[in-house]
């Protein structure tokens, strides 16, 4: 059989998601390579401005459905919206990112299109018609692969496991405009106000670098010092959840179990013990570093490198570095 | 107010993980378990949501004997009572698919007004079972909500979920309707001991997963395996800082060339 590939790709405030680029990647390598059948969707209006990135990533159709009801991410009408294209066109898989958006309505795409989920993956390929998966659990201590045994099934790929790749940097967008008829008397959930985040900064899940606070940091000021550090390569602050519930930070900035599990190129743990729950929202970070007063900081287990020293001495040096390397 | 609250028996953060089988499963014999943590903060919510709007809350359960403890507890901190779906003796695989359709039975039997799930799992997270419940019931889903309040004598909700970023969509959703809290919306409370006294007294209903499962697993599990052990990592330490940050931002663009 062959299949048929339609990629979710998600656009929030006007813009275009770099997991766009990563998810149409990783779906043409299942493919061996060929675009025929690699299409994707987007949702909103004004969306169509971004139809011509998607091709030059090996998009061969992108379906545009830029209805006022998916502006906004709101669930239901996302899901009305990508079941009829899924069921008009007869896809066999359906890939989205692993972001808190992607994983709030792949399951329920997965359930209405009777298919399966493989949720939170590192990696997906064909294995005779299969789709396989590998996919973290237990907090990442360990890995399952996971095979689907559905004709239909439904990914999302974790954030940065891989880089995109443009195929065609002057391919064409091939747009297809999708008409969808929505059953309204189903929305019975509408969001009604988007509060906007600074956004000044990549979000943490697509961020390639992460500079992290814990308890350590002692105050919502000093958090100052790694915002300098972050902002000198371009990247992102997080936290621990000692920072977090000691109000150093604001809960969005939390990594871990019950934060945000990040997947950077670079992630540097600030006055961050290594707990168990911290690590498991880090731990595939390609590389760690941790600044630590204390040798024994379980951190420096799992850290590439390691430097025993304040904090508040070690990162305006490593701002001071990072800034010479960027000039 | 008819609340029900899905909560899961888990291993406990600490366990260590053993793979054995050539691959093909886990060593579970030296497992501790407990509450799976997130949804103790569903537990909490739906106490408080009974405090104000009455009615009767029920948790509900899928896994084996053991599943009963976090009913148990669930019972002490206030809820009424409890349906443990007991996974003893069903041969068909459970997937995130599998268990959302058993517990969607229990759903469409007592016909709750709202359900409160965890944000996902410590074992295999996905966070899966909690939007699939809704779907099976044609209920909206809002997930990580931060802020709850109840309108219309809770007939209906205004919820703030995080998103990412700061961004805050805030939804206005009418029951029936699921939620998955997170760690902000509350503060579960421990189980009094004349709490756990009277879970003691309280009833859980047991059902048969082999009754409720009527459908194949979608997804299978082909083997299990450990990440790569990680070569130790260069440990800087007793030296002048400025001389150790230099060499490791050295490191960090010549060895990892991640910068
Ligand atoms: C259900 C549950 C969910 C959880 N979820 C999360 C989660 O999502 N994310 C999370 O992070 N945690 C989570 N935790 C909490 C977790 O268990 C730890 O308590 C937390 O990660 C500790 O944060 P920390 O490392 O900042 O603080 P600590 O463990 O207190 O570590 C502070 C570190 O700073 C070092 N230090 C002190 N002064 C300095 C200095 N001047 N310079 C350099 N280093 C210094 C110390 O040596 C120490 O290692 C969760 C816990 C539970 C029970
Ligand atoms: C070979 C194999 C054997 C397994 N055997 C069992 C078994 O015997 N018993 C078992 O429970 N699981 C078993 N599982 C795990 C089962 O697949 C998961 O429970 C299921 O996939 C749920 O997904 P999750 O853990 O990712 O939960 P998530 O989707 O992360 O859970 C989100 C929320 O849904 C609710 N929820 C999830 N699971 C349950 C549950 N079991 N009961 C009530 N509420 C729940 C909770 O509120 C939870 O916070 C087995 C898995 C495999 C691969």
């Amino acid at each position: 059989m062959t299949h048929k590939v339609l990629v979710y790709a998600e656009v929030r405030n006007g813009k275009l998601k770099s997991t766009a680029g990563e998810t149409l990647a990783e779906a043409r390598k299942m493919l061996a390579g060929k675009s025929e059948n690699l299409h994707a969707v987007l949702l909103g209006e004004g969306c169509e401005q971004h139809a011509k990135t998607l091709a030059t990533f090996g998009a061969s159709k992108i379906y545009v459905v830029d209805t006022p009801d998916t502006n906004t991410y709101q669930g239901e009408p996302t899901i009305q919206a990508l079941t009829q294209i899924i069921q008009k066109n007869g896809y066999t898989v359906v890939v989205g990112p692993a972001s808190p958006t992607g994983r709030d309505f792949f399951p329920r795409l997965s359930i209405r299109n009777k298919g399966a989920m493989l949720t939170d993956v590192v990696g997906f390929s064909l294995d005779g018609d299969s789709v396989v998966s590998d996919i973290p659990m237990y907090l990442g201590k360990c890995a399952k692969q996971a095979v689907s045994a559905a004709s239909i099934t439904f990914v999302t790929l974790r954030p940065n496991v891989r880089p995109s790749e443009i195929v065609d940097a002057n391919a064409q967008a091939n747009v297809e405009k999708f008409s969808v008829e929505f059953d309204r008397a189903k929305i019975t959930s509408k969001v009604v106000e988007v509060r906007k985040g600074a956004g000044e900064r990549p979000d943490l899940t697509e961020a390639n670098i992460i500079i992290s606070g814990g308890r350590a940091i002692a105050s919502k000021d000093n958090f100052k010092i790694l915002f300098e550090c972050a902002d000198a390569v371009h990247g992102s602050v997080g936290a621990s959840r000692a920072a977090v519930d000691s109000g150093y930070a604001p809960y969005e900035m939390q990594v871990g179990q019950t934060g945000k599990t990040v997947n950077p190129g670079l992630y540097v743990a600030c006055g961050i013990s290594g707990s168990i729950q911290h690590l498991s929202g880090m731990r595939t970070s390609k590389c760690i570093v941790a600044i630590n007063t204390d040798v024994d900081a379980p951190i420096f287990q799992k850290a590439d490198f390691g430097i025993v020293a304040d904090l508040f001495q070690a990162v305006p040096i490593l701002t001071r570095e990072f800034k010479k390397l960027m000039e | 107010m008819k609340i029900l609250v899905l909560a899961k028996h888990v291993p406990d953060t600490e366990t260590v993980i053993k793979i054995s089988g050539g691959g093909k499963t886990i060593d579970e014999s030296d497992f501790k378990y407990m509450v799976n943590p997130c949804d103790e903060y569903a537990m909490e919510e739906a106490i408080r949501t009974q405090d104000k709007h009455k009615g009767e809350s029920v948790v509900v359960s899928v896994g084996p004997a053991r599943a009963q403890e976090t009913i148990r507890k669930a019972l002490a901190m206030g809820l009424d009572r409890g349906v443990w779906i007991n996974t003893e003796g069903y041969s068909g695989g459970l997937d995130s698919y599998s268990v959302a359709l058993a517990i969607s039975k229990v759903v469409a039997e007592e016909k709750p007004d709202v359900i409160f799930a965890g944000l996902n799992t410590i074992d295999e997270g996905a966070g899966n079972v909690g939007p699939m419940v809704a779907e099976f019931a044609g209920m909206p889903s809002l997930v990580n909500i931060s802020k709850l309040e109840w309108q219309n004598e809770g007939k209906s909700v205004r919820a703030e979920r995080d998103v990412e970023s700061g961004i805050v969509e805030i939804y206005e959703a009418k029951t029936p309707l699921l939620i998955a809290p997170h760690q902000n919306l509350n503060d579960p409370r421990f189980p009094s001991l004349p709490g756990i006294m009277k879970a003691k007294k309280k009833p859980i209903a047991e059902k048969k997963a082999a009754d409720l499962i009527t459908d194949k697993p979608k997804v299978e599990v082909r083997t299990y395996k450990l990440p790569p052990e990680k070569a130790p990592g260069k440990i800087f330490k007793g030296k002048p800082v400025e001389e150790m940050v230099t060499e490791v931002v050295k490191l960090l663009r010549s060895e990892a060339k991640v910068i």
